[in-house]
């Protein structure tokens, strides 16, 4: 999901800057009001902890591994703000040192993964927790869903920034200046692999290394958790569900602009292709998963803007059933708890 | 694939990257204090030089110039000691993997439709037609050049200048003192961590005889993470309490031991000359 140098038009890339700094500004504030200095070096170790844990490989089902982003986790323990702090420190060492993710697009990649993503699961984490007891496993279904939609949220941005790019610049000639592929192309590419694999990655580690707190270190999850100020504060602000709800109009509003190109193509040259286009941050596992692109162009519509707005509401359509199947599922698993066994 | 196969490959898999990415810090350090072109230079005027032809590169249309701005970097490299064969290995090598994976099927006429360089597949019944086109392979190229470049100047700063020295460099920036204090901060725990986590992984694949089920490797893997946060914000009160006594007071004091001369300011001059040149020739 880290966005390389070259992927974004300057203007793009300069607009996700100006995005991200009020963030900045604001955590920064945030956390000397919170704890003083005390924050320096808990900051510094959990933005380290960040980066180490994207290293982790997650051993998967079928044999395949996958790494977390720890976003989530760390909005879990830290609170939103301080999360914002370290996963950004984390990306912009990895920006500078290792090459992940580009210098330009640092704002961009901050915005995903270390503003959208704590937000979206610490946020989620509190109004699903509710105010179950800290050891409660209502409180490590919370953590996977939050790790799960997080990271999904994060990926669905970064499809739409790379998606508007051929959109909006484009040289006198029509080339694509910058990412050459439509949203059409970009949210079902990034969104397969993240409903999937990844998103999967992040639930596991983020319930269980949750599940593990709850016995070795409770007392580290009970700061932020929302159970002490259950009466007021367990619900999702409204804003965070009218960012949501803006996010998903806007992701199809940009195929409305005048002068797209694509759609041009035929089912048959799709299927053809087989689509082995893998975009950023998108890893090998994409190959063991077969184009959602011929199911996105629906030939019977004979409208390529119809299909793709479907295409994108799909994304989070197949989101939110399986936030509501997991939700489900953990209902039936509390009742079943709560009923003593005989 | 049987469980004894992952469970070695994922711990294989973690141990290679967390030592790689150790050794590559290494080197990178190691080569930032050797004296060459680019590490005689101050911080700021590398850094603002850097920004500057970034900026160059992705704001230019025209290949011609991006190339031209790549090249540039070949002497400076040269000058500063960066071995030639790991600086081009650095950058054409490791990108195919993925920016070339993104970049190759926008070749084809399925994703960039025009005048057809070489036809692959053409097919009347049923219709399959399949080309390399023109615009499908200047719209990759585009795509391929402005990031080899854009890594290649990173690669190019990083290699050359310690980071303790760069981040002094970001307050030219105005990046605030609290967050460049957590950077340089960070940056150190990141070394202890990993050492922390090879000791983690280098004892459980020095324990394990046999087989070990996926979801016992996600346990096990889920307590390292779970040890290592909980290691962290205990490491992180002794670290504040340690601080507190040197005292650390809230305001970070710095040694400013880097010192602007005439040289660096014609370098910063060179390079954003260089960088405005290419924008105002790279115009579409």
């Amino acid at each position: 999901m880290h966005i390389p140098d070259g992927y974004l038009s300057p203007a793009a890339a300069a607009v996700m800057y100006a995005a991200s700094v009020p963030f900045w500004y604001r955590a920064s504030q945030k956390i000397k009001m919170l704890i003083a200095g005390r924050t320096v070096p808990l900051i510094a170790l959990f933005a380290a902890l960040s980066f180490v844990i994207m290293m982790f490989n997650v051993p998967l089902p079928g044999g395949t591994t996958g790494h977390a982003v720890g976003a989530a986790l760390a909005a879990i323990v830290l609170g939103p703000w301080a999360a914002v702090l370290a996963v950004s420190v984390a990306l912009i060492i990895q920006a500078f040192f290792f090459g992940d993710g580009g210098i330009l697009a640092i704002g961009a990649n901050v915005f995903n993964m270390a503003i959208a993503m704590p937000f979206v699961a610490f946020y989620l984490y509190r109004w699903i927790g509710g105010n179950a007891a800290i050891t409660s496993s209502r409180r490590v279904v919370a953590a996977a869903i939050a790790g799960f939609i997080a990271i999904n949220v994060a990926a669905l941005l970064t499809a739409f920034e790379l998606g508007i790019q051929p959109l909006f610049f484009r040289d006198a000639a029509g080339q694509a200046m910058y990412f050459p592929y439509g949203l059409d192309v970009a949210i079902p590419a990034m969104m397969l692999g993240h409903l999937t694999i990844a998103g999967a990655v992040e639930a596991f580690v983020t319930g269980l290394v949750i599940a593990w707190m709850q016995k070795t270190n409770p007392e580290l999850l009970e700061k932020f958790s929302g159970a002490a100020a259950s009466a007021t504060t367990t619900r999702v602000p409204r804003w965070a569900w009218g960012g949501l709800v803006a996010l998903v109009v806007l992701t199809p509003i940009g195929l409305l602009a005048p002068g797209t190109a694509w759609g041009e193509w035929g089912r048959d040259e799709l299927e053809q292709l087989g689509l082995g286009y893998i975009p950023v941050g998108f890893d090998q596992w994409s190959n063991f998963w077969i184009s959602p692109l011929p199911n996105y162009d629906i030939p019977a519509l004979d409208n390529p803007t119809v299909a793709y707005i479907i295409s994108a509401v799909v994304g989070v359509a197949l989101v939110l059933a399986i936030v509501f199947a997991v939700m489900w599922i953990a209902q039936r698993v509390m009742a079943r708890e709560a009923t003593p066994t005989p | 694939m049987s469980s004894a196969k992952t469970s070695r490959s994922f711990i294989e898999k973690t141990l290679a990257d967390i030592t790689g990415a150790l050794e590559q810090t290494l080197f990178a350090e190691e080569l930032a204090r050797q004296d060459g072109l680019l590490q005689s230079l101050d911080p700021r005027a590398k850094l603002l030089g850097a920004l500057a032809v970034l900026v160059a590169i992705s704001a230019s249309q025209n290949l011609v110039v991006i190339a031209a701005l790549y090249a540039l970097t070949l002497p400076l490299a040269y000058a500063s000691r960066v071995p030639m064969g790991f600086y081009f290995k650095r950058v054409w090598v490791f990108m195919p993997f993925f920016t070339g994976i993104v970049a190759l099927p926008a070749l084809f006429n399925v994703f960039t439709p025009g005048a057809p360089l070489v036809t692959l597949i053409d097919l009347a019944s049923p219709r399959v037609y399949l080309a390399i086109t023109q615009p499908g392979v200047i719209t990759a190229a585009f795509l391929l050049l402005r990031v080899g470049a854009s890594v290649s100047i990173a690669v190019l700063l990083i290699l050359t200048t310690r980071w303790a020295i760069l981040l002094k460099a970001l307050r030219v920036l105005r990046v605030p003192q609290a967050f460049v204090l957590i950077l340089g901060m960070t940056y150190r725990y990141i070394y202890v961590l990993l050492h922390a986590v090879n000791n983690m992984f280098l004892a459980r694949k020095s324990r394990v005889v046999g087989r070990v089920s996926s979801a016992d490797d996600r346990r096990w893997l889920a307590a390292s993470m779970g040890a290592l946060f909980a290691k962290s914000y205990a490491l992180s009160d002794d670290v504040y309490l340690a601080m507190q006594s040197r005292g650390f007071r809230g305001e970070a004091m710095v040694i400013d031991e880097i010192a602007w001369r005439a040289r660096d300011g014609v370098w910063l001059v060179v390079f954003v000359a260089v960088a405005l040149g290419a924008m105002i020739f790279g115009r579409g």
